[in-house]
């Protein structure tokens, strides 16, 4: 009986120390919970300019898609259906190998200018049934007060258009800082790039890859808590 | 002032307006009456060109609004419009409803449009809600708002189309007595209504259209007391 204890005990033991042992080779020896954080900073990087690049490009598709040219909408069209019709991953890596082939340039930024482009595309089509669900009698007010196409459209159609795709503009922030995961095909080492090398060195999947999942658990839930506290405050300047 | 020669308008198969030819000169009140579906408001829209006509011409202030696409921003300054649904700017204020046009257009400085617009809000009674959103008023204070707004470009001729037709029935008279006013100061207006206690009151010359064509027209005491036309005596029998 007391054996039976003893081994009971040894096994919890054992298995504590090699939990303990694993967490220290996986996220504390060489500093790995530092990689591990720098990635996290490469991710947050490459999705925040991807979305001002995405926001720039989707503003100015949206606004071909919307106006009465039919060479812009047809223009705007076709980068929406190219962006939206080949897997990211392939996007990714076209732009890597072929586009930025001959020129130097860091990794980060091929995925910025990659995941920017893709994005655009989205918010164009985000940005798009904003500005369609906006009353036409709007337009034609701003038109009759002697404003033309453009400046009506901008000071006008625009803002409240905004307002309308607030909520799925800021999930698409979310969803980027979850698509840069693949940017390690172009060897950037990002969160789940870091956490994979990790692994790679120390042969234990568990700690680097659940860590990694933690984080990016916790930054989009942060995101999308703080993106809804946003739309509260605006929604209450809307009642004056 | 606003010459028609010849104006058709059709929406695909529909023919809306069947060449019609007018003149309206400066400081008439032209009230145009009659069945829905008959053109009045389609006319009315064409005469800013809110409606591109299909054929024919348009002449404003000596200027072929028609042939002169690119001039229209300009031309429709001095032409203000008043609708059904008001069209007020919902993210803006009301201060900002009435000072956006003339500021963007670089016609007055921020405080002269300021100054201008406090200086009508004043005169509808509504100094006070100055600061306030659209959508925290009454619908007759939105379209005195709206009326006021067009006022604020200092326009030659104003439009009205429908102006009373989404009001509740005690808040048409506020609206129709500031248009009264209007017109005693003079204004040129060409309103399209249902209203006809407003058109004897205040017409110079009221218009009976039917069919996409203006059918009779004449001064109101005679229009209302011996109408020709055996669809305007079924029309005037109905709405009377």
């Amino acid at each position: 009986m007391e054996a039976f204890f003893q081994n009971i005990g040894q096994w919890f033991v054992d298995v504590g120390t090699s939990i303990g042992d694993s967490f220290y080779r996986n996220l504390i020896r060489e500093d790995r919970w530092l990689e591990l954080l720098k990635g996290l900073g490469v991710t947050l990087e490459i999705a925040l300019f991807a979305l001002i690049i995405g926001t720039v490009i989707g503003v100015i598709l949206a606004l071909m898609r919307t106006s009465q040219s039919r060479l812009l909408q047809g223009i705007a069209g076709f980068y929406v259906t190219v962006v939206r019709g080949i897997p990211l991953v392939t996007q990714l890596l076209i732009i890597y190998f072929i586009v930025f082939a001959k020129i130097s340039i860091d990794g980060v930024w091929v995925a910025i200018i990659a995941f920017g482009i893709n994005s655009g595309g989205y918010m164009c089509e985000i940005l798009r049934s904003g500005i369609q669900a906006v009353d036409r009698g709007q337009l034609e007010a701003g038109r009759s007060l002697g404003l033309n196409y453009w400046q009506s459209m901008f000071s006008i159609v625009l803002p409240q258009a905004v307002k309308n795709v607030l909520p799925a503009y800021t999930n698409e922030f979310v969803v980027l800082i979850k698509e840069t995961a693949i940017v390690g095909y172009i060897a950037v080492e990002d969160l789940t790039k870091v956490a994979d090398i990790i692994r790679s060195r120390t042969f234990d999947a568990f700690f680097p890859l659940f860590t990694a999942a933690a984080i990016y658990l916790v930054v989009t839930l942060f995101f999308a808590k703080m993106f809804r506290l946003l739309e509260r405050r605006l929604a209450r300047s809307d009642r004056g | 002032m606003i010459e028609v020669k010849g104006l058709t308008k059709s929406f695909g198969d529909n023919v809306v307006l069947k060449g019609i030819s007018e003149t309206i000169e400066k400081g008439e009140k032209v009230v145009i009456v009659g069945p829905s579906g008959s053109g009045k408001s389609t006319f009315l829209r064409c005469l800013n060109l809110m409606e591109m006509p299909s054929g024919g011409e348009i002449w404003f202030e000596g200027q072929l609004l028609t042939e002169k696409k690119h001039e229209v921003d300009r031309l429709r300054q001095k032409m203000g419009m008043v609708f059904q649904h008001f069209n007020l700017f919902p993210h803006l204020t009301v201060l900002k409803n009435i000072t956006l046009a003339p500021v963007k257009l670089k016609l007055q400085t921020k405080e002269q449009a300021k100054e201008n617009a406090m200086r009508l809000l004043e005169r509808i009674g509504l100094a006070d809600k100055a600061d306030t959103y659209p959508n925290m008023l009454s619908g007759g204070q939105k379209q005195r708002i709206a009326i006021v707004r067009a006022l604020a470009m200092n326009p030659d001729v104003m439009l009205f189309d429908e102006p009373t037709s989404a009001l509740d029935p005690e808040m048409v008279g506020e609206v129709l007595e500031l248009m009264k006013e209007l017109a005693q100061e003079g204004m040129t207006m060409v309103v399209v209504t249902h209203e006809m206690g407003f058109a004897r009151e205040v017409a110079t010359r009221v218009m009976f259209m039917d069919d996409g064509n203006i059918v009779e027209q004449a001064p109101p005491q005679e229009f209302f007391s011996n109408p020709q036309n055996q669809r305007l005596k079924d029309f005037l029998s109905k709405v009377l």
